[in-house]
């Protein structure tokens, strides 16, 4: 009695375990075919539209320049005879920076210096030339006067008096000589001398100083080398007029204006960035890159800020307050519309949308196609249909940090 | 009736149950397999749906941008969007490259990608979509990256903003996506020392560095450097517009080539993967061969383990379809045990695989028919040996 009662124990205990076994295996089943595979609903993360404002930037990235840069070279070429400053090097206005070889430009000066000496001189002679016709035209004019005298007295005879008036007409004639020789000498003097300054004026010419007051950038070429006209041996710029020349995403500059207020982060310090205004958008933008220029000037100069550095720009826009808004990644492309997916009462509905303004933190102004309240999708697993089935859940294993 | 099955697994059920789920794991191996398959095709019609594109404009005489590399100018997508039928047209750039974080470094398809236009991921599954037109990145989940991860990619780091999830390259390479500009340089930009050495080259070179000509050096190492290409353009065809007929008039009066998605489709899938898609299918195939040798190998051995039983069944005069019917009742009972685990494990183990396993419900309906025949054939060559047995074992043996 007592083994055939345990006997059907055991038996039962065998057919429970089994059947216990044989439920786990179907429950375990059912669990994997429907949370995973294709045939799983889609997980999701939810989020309410709210009102709120929207802190909308423009973002870009620019060069460190100096809005006034001076390229200093000759106006002719020539040969570089010496430099005088190094790069690096603060000058003044007026300083003299580097000296072109004259070659034979000395040798012309002094041509041309002995020329206007000889060119005086020639003037001398003229003047001496001209008193001397004076002194005969004085001495002719009363010899001419007594024997018009002497000839009315009848001491003299005509041919007498004739002679004399004659000679008067000539020294006349000699003075009028002679003082047209010395306009014409004190005239080569005049083109001798413009001749002289010229070449000096060539001369200095050679002389390469700073237009204003900066520092020198650059030193391209060495005593001794050659440059073509124009061809800059040193380059300076004024230190005071660093600027940022930003370039903005055509489709991301709408706002971009004078006087928004910026900041500008360095790439050589990027913990710190530095306040800045706007200062100028340039009319013509990159039709290549579709971008646009923007100039912004720093508020107060960073000390140690080299040009050609590139920096990091943002700015700010007036907010838009309230607003309608979602997070931008709710924002989803379906073909050509842009809209949201909305759920309600349990079902998906795509939602076209108007969007606005778009902050940096990723906050998007909706213009048109939602109400305040209305429960939007935000992130899925996968994309979305209409007939998608869809399980709402809090995180979908992507971790912040 | 009693079930002389039932009774006969009752009787000795853990053999049963642990025999059933080592075939079980075998068989979960094998819908692996089937599901790495898959999952490589998925990979490849991915790529393909992310993009969001009809059409895939690229360098002529290519099977670009996945198959084959190709190069275009960035400001032909112009020309396209003039094109009639043509809704959207947009600049992409594709590289597969290391992407740095921190020391270690991840394989990954950086995507260079203009915002709101195809070419951008989809949907997201945490963060925000890129707002700044430059320094940031959406990256897969698969990289792991976290939100916040400062990533180098070439001489720029990049801060991760967003992720997504199965967006990978034809290859399972995960996504990241960049911002078109900063994807351009990344992909045509040296390193510092090649730059300084072409600098160098160039201005040696007595033709480019002309005395009488300054600036002629400085404007030719500029355009050494700068790079206005793209891989390809994606264009999505206004509604009512065949996307074949506009890819035939881009063909035609662009000078560059277009593929549909069914075009697309059969490259990556007929050409891209075609060695590596045939090489899974082989192992795929031994290894569906190898597994019902096993099944059968075991419904023989546990039959012929009962051989004594089946001979006293026998003798007490149990027909012959009686016994058939118990064998193959616990054939069919022990390929049932053996789908179910092998379909739990498969599916427990798939996403902890690196690349993706796409478990589809038909092939799982295909492998239970496939385990089910088997398992009638493999009894039948039970049933033979139990038919054959001398009654008389049952006393003498």
């Amino acid at each position: 009695m007592t083994i055939s009662f345990m006997k059907i124990h055991l038996a039962l205990t065998r057919k429970v375990w089994f059947a216990v076994f044989g439920v786990a295996l179907l429950l375990a089943f059912g669990w994997v075919a429907t949370t995973s595979g294709p045939l799983a609903p889609i997980k999701v993360i939810v989020t309410q539209v709210v009102k709120g404002e929207v802190a909308p930037a423009l973002f870009g990235i620019g060069t460190v320049e100096a809005q006034r840069a001076y390229l200093i070279g000759p106006l002719v070429a020539g040969r570089v005879k010496r430099v005088l400053v190094d790069v690096g090097d603060t000058v003044k206005a007026g300083q003299l920076l580097a000296e072109m070889d004259p070659v034979d430009l000395d040798k012309r000066v002094a041509s041309t210096a002995a020329a206007v000496a000889r060119g005086r001189s020639a003037v001398a002679a003229a003047e001496a030339q001209v008193s001397d016709a004076k002194s005969h035209r004085e001495f002719a004019s009363v010899e001419a006067v007594r024997a018009l005298e002497l000839g009315r007295s009848g001491a003299n005879s005509q041919s007498e008096v004739d002679g004399k008036v004659q000679l008067r007409q000539s020294a006349d004639a000699q003075l009028a000589a002679a003082e047209a020789g010395l306009a014409a000498a004190r005239r080569d003097l005049s083109r001798l001398e413009a001749d002289l300054g010229g070449a000096e004026q060539q001369r200095e010419i050679l002389r390469l100083s700073a237009p204003v007051d900066g520092v020198v950038t650059a030193r391209d070429a060495e005593p001794g080398s050659t440059v073509v006209a124009g061809q800059a041996v040193l380059q300076l710029m004024d230190p005071a007029s660093v600027w940022v020349t930003v370039r903005l995403d055509q489709g991301r500059s709408a706002g971009l204006r004078v006087g928004l207020s910026a900041d500008i982060t360095l790439r050589s310090d990027s913990r710190k960035p530095f306040a800045g205004k706007v200062a100028r958008v340039e009319p013509i933008s990159d039709s290549v890159t579709e971008e646009r220029v923007a100039k912004v000037a720093f508020e107060h100069l960073p000390p140690d800020a080299s040009v050609g550095e590139m920096a990091d720009v943002t700015l700010r826009l007036p907010t838009v307050g309230d607003a309608l808004i979602v997070p931008n990644a709710s924002v989803r492309h379906r073909g050509v519309q842009v809209g949201v997916w909305v759920r309600a009462e349990g079902k998906l509905r795509f939602a076209p949308v108007k969007t606005g303004a778009e902050g940096l933190d990723g906050t998007t102004q909706i213009l048109e196609g939602l109400r305040v309240g209305e429960e939007v999708i935000v992130y899925s697993e996968r994309d979305l249909k209409d007939d998608s089935r869809i399980k709402v859940v809090t995180s979908l294993g992507g971790n912040e940090k | 009736m009693i079930s002389l099955a039932g009774r006969d697994i009752l009787h000795s059920w853990g053999k049963f149950v642990l025999t059933g789920f080592g075939l079980g794991l075998l068989i979960g191996v094998t819908f692996t397999m089937a599901g790495v398959y898959r999952g490589m095709v998925d990979d490849a019609k991915v790529l393909l749906n992310n993009s969001g594109a009809d059409l895939w404009v690229v360098q002529k005489d290519t099977l670009g941008p996945y198959a084959e590399s190709s190069s275009i100018p960035d400001d032909l997508y112009r020309g396209i969007l003039g094109l009639s039928g043509v809704a959207q047209a947009a600049n992409v750039t594709y590289l597969t490259m290391q992407v740095r974080r921190g020391n270690a470094d991840v394989r990954a398809m950086v995507v260079g990608f203009e915002p709101g236009q195809p070419g951008e991921p989809g949907y997201l599954v945490a963060g925000r979509r890129i707002t700044r037109s430059h320094y940031e990145a959406v990256a897969d989940v698969k990289t792991h990256f976290a939100l916040g991860d400062l990533i180098r990619i070439r001489r720029h780091d990049y801060t991760v903003v967003g992720l997504t999830q199965r967006m990978v390259s034809s290859g399972g390479d995960p996504m990241v996506f960049i911002p078109l500009k900063d994807a351009q340089e990344a992909q045509f930009l040296k390193d510092n020392d090649a730059i300084v050495n072409s600098r160098a080259r160039t201005a040696v070179n007595p033709a480019l560095n002309r005395p009488g000509v300054p600036g002629l050096l400085d404007a030719i190492s500029a355009s050494q450097t700068s790079n206005h290409n793209v891989n390809a353009v994606l264009v999505r065809v206004a509604d009512g517009h065949a996307a074949e007929a506009v890819a035939q008039d881009i063909r035609r009066w662009k000078h560059l080539q277009a593929y549909t998605r069914e075009q697309m489709e059969d490259l990556l899938i007929a050409k891209l993967i075609a060695t590596a898609s045939k090489q899974i299918g082989m192992f795929l195939m031994i290894l569906t061969v190898v597994s019902a040798a096993i099944v059968a190998f075991i419904i023989y051995t546990m039959t012929l383990g009962k051989i004594r039983e089946i001979a006293v069944l026998k003798l007490i005069g149990t027909q012959n379809r009686t016994i058939a019917g118990m064998i193959l009742q616990q054939a069919l009972g022990l390929g049932l045990v053996g789908f179910v685990v092998g379909k739990i494990a498969a599916s427990i183990w798939a996403p902890a695989f690196p690349k993706y396993v796409l478990l589809e419900p038909a092939d799982a309906v295909a492998g239970f028919v496939i385990v089910m025949i088997v398992c009638v054939l493999a009894s039948t060559l039970a049933i033979r040996a139990a038919l054959k047995v001398d009654p008389g074992t049952a006393i003498g043996g």
